[in-house]
């Protein structure tokens, strides 16, 4: 399958740098005001011993979380888009990014540290478990007759994501009022809690997704065409999707466990990759990059719009993200 | 291929009972019957879909479970009905995705593969439309791009699910011809249709009723006035043409 309507190694050169400036641009907002000179420098490790420790210290590991989270949540969207042929499908509207959520404060609330090496791995397996429980439970509600019905597809998902809600405020209620309240600023979306570990955990989970969902995009192509269609030219049918709903929900679990639940960017960033190619691979690898632009780009906006006042990330791509999913819905109707 | 004794179904209830036929190469079989009479249960049960609750399906002289799937992914093209795209795709991507039982998945098409692929567009008079995209098509035209995309995979048997129910007559005749063709080099073609015509146009009809099989033999033998009222419910008459090709007219329905 052709990769691309543009040269492939442009494409994805010029994205790579895109990728470079915006994380660049990234360390530039703040409260505290930096040239870009002392930006560079304090990266490399010279100059003004404060200003490095902002730049590497404060500031990257949040720049790179962003760009992981972003890339991380496209490819989420992307295979689910692709598994459920469904170009409005996202872990957020489906309530997967619910379900990580629950399972993330339950294994706080159950005594699981939030840091260190344990918290590390444990956070993103409870997460994991509640997006694996919100995506059956989508699956029950959607099937009719055992296929899945793309019309209640959404619908399903909004009701899982009301649960999701519910058991989300249910748990709340056992915290005290200082864990609280750092619960739901984590859990409306926020990128604030950025450390190197968080991004190297991350990191992890995206390498093991992309190995996962990578070998799968000549299949995603042909399921395109139908599930019946895809079986008949010898793809695996059942066996694809098993491995793409884990890797995407491990995904989701993985960046909602770090940055709570930041919507929309599965949905909007796989839509607008696939104006740039054609085949299931190059669309893999493009959102991944596009998501992490954008939501490094985002959190920029929203740290500089009202500095020193930080805008939640989730509240600014749902601000976002809500009307682009009205048009593509119109676009679809 | 060969099914015997087949029944099958879905949840339990059988769609199809005790069919047995065969479709040996170098001929164009179509398949009448009325709605829900088990025409696409049959496609499926014969393209490896769904499984036969009973009797046996075999691929020359093997249990078709038995084949690898790849291998019989190779072997059988399958075209289903009604196929609403919902990605952009280019037309020549869903007729290359036809010869990926050959490269297999995680290969760039070979230029045989390319070959194959605007042979068969070309076939079925859809070479213009290669770089369009399938979702800006009329329902005619990508119909056309769906068979291309069984022609491609250059399987040695065809099961094709109403493949001309949106085409215009001459592309009608034109899809005919292409699958002519591939019968006349070998393969096996079965096609489900409504368009009398068309069926009597083919080398042998098989007339599903009730899933059973109510005739099965050539279109002369089988598309009969007493034989086509019984199974559509119709008052019809067909006369032969000189060359023996029958002309079927229904008029109206009967109890």
């Amino acid at each position: 399958m052709k990769a691309s309507r543009f040269p492939a190694a442009a494409t994805g050169l010029a994205l790579l740098v895109l990728l470079a400036g915006s994380l660049l641009l990234s360390l530039l907002a703040g409260s505290v005001a930096l040239a870009p000179r002392d930006v560079l420098s304090a990266l490399t490790g010279s100059g003004d011993p404060s200003a490095v420790t902002i730049v590497r210290e404060l500031r990257l590991p949040r720049s790179l979380l962003a760009a992981l989270v972003g890339g991380v949540l496209a490819l989420s969207g992307a295979a689910l888009q692709a598994l459920l042929r469904n170009p409005l499908a996202d872990p957020y509207l489906l309530g997967v990014s619910g379900g990580a959520a629950c399972g993330t404060l339950a294994g706080l609330l159950l005594g699981l540290p939030a840091a260190g090496l344990l918290g590390r791995a444990a956070l993103p397996a409870t997460a994991f478990l509640g997006a694996l429980g919100a995506i059956l439970l989508v699956g029950l509600g959607a099937s009719v007759g055992g296929r899945l019905d793309r019309g209640r597809l959404l619908l399903s998902g909004v009701v899982v994501n009301a649960l999701a809600s519910a058991v989300l405020l249910f748990l709340l209620s056992w915290g005290d009022g200082a864990r609280t309240q750092s619960f739901v600023f984590w859990m409306l979306g926020s990128l604030a809690g950025a450390t190197d570990g968080a991004v190297a955990a991350l990191a992890v989970y995206a390498v093991i997704g992309l190995a996962a969902l990578l070998p799968l995009a000549p299949a995603f192509d042909a399921l395109a065409l139908g599930e019946e269609t895809a079986f008949t030219l010898g793809v695996p049918v059942e066996t694809v999707k098993r491995i793409a709903y884990l890797a995407a929900s491990l995904l989701a679990a993985a960046a909602v466990s770090v940055s709570g639940i930041i919507g929309f960017v599965g949905l909007l960033v796989p839509n607008g990759a696939r104006l740039l190619c054609r085949s299931n691979r190059s669309l893999l690898l493009l959102s991944f990059v596009l998501g992490a632009i954008l939501l490094v780009l985002a959190d920029t906006a929203a740290r500089a719009l009202f500095s020193p006042a930080e805008i939640s990330i989730g509240a600014l791509t749902a601000l976002l993200g809500a009307p682009a999913f009205l048009l593509l819905m119109r676009r679809r109707a | 291929m060969q099914l015997s004794e087949v029944s099958a179904g879905y949840g339990g209830r059988d769609v199809l009972s005790e069919v047995s036929l065969s479709l040996p190469g170098r001929t164009v079989v179509s398949l009448l019957g009325e709605n829900g009479a088990g025409k696409t249960t049959l496609l499926k049960v014969l393209s490896g879909i769904l499984r036969a609750r009973a009797g046996s399906v075999t691929l020359g002289g093997r249990p078709l479970d038995a084949v690898p799937r790849r291998e019989a992914a190779r072997r059988i093209g399958y075209l289903p009905q009604g196929f609403e795209p919902l990605f952009p795709m280019r037309a020549l991507d869903a007729v290359l995705l036809g010869r990926m039982p050959h490269r297999g998945g995680f290969t760039a098409p070979r230029p045989a593969d390319l070959v194959a692929a605007r042979r068969a567009l070309e076939e079925v008079d859809a070479a213009a439309f290669a770089e369009a995209d399938l979702r800006e098509m009329s329902g005619g035209e990508r119909q056309r791009v769906l068979v291309a995309r069984v022609l491609a995979g250059e399987p040695e048997v065809m099961l094709l699910d109403e493949p001309t129910a949106s085409l215009d007559p001459r592309h009608r005749l034109v899809v005919l011809e292409a699958l002519r063709r591939r019968a006349a080099a070998g393969a096996a073609v079965l096609l489900s249709t409504h368009e009398l015509e068309f069926a009597a146009a083919a080398d042998r009809a098989i007339l599903l009723a009730g899933g059973r099989i109510l005739a099965d033999g050539p279109a002369r033998e089988t598309l009969t006035a007493p034989l086509l009222s019984r199974l559509f419910g119709v008052a019809a008459r067909v006369v032969p043409l000189p060359d023996g090709t029958p002309l079927v007219s229904l008029s109206r329905p009967v109890e």
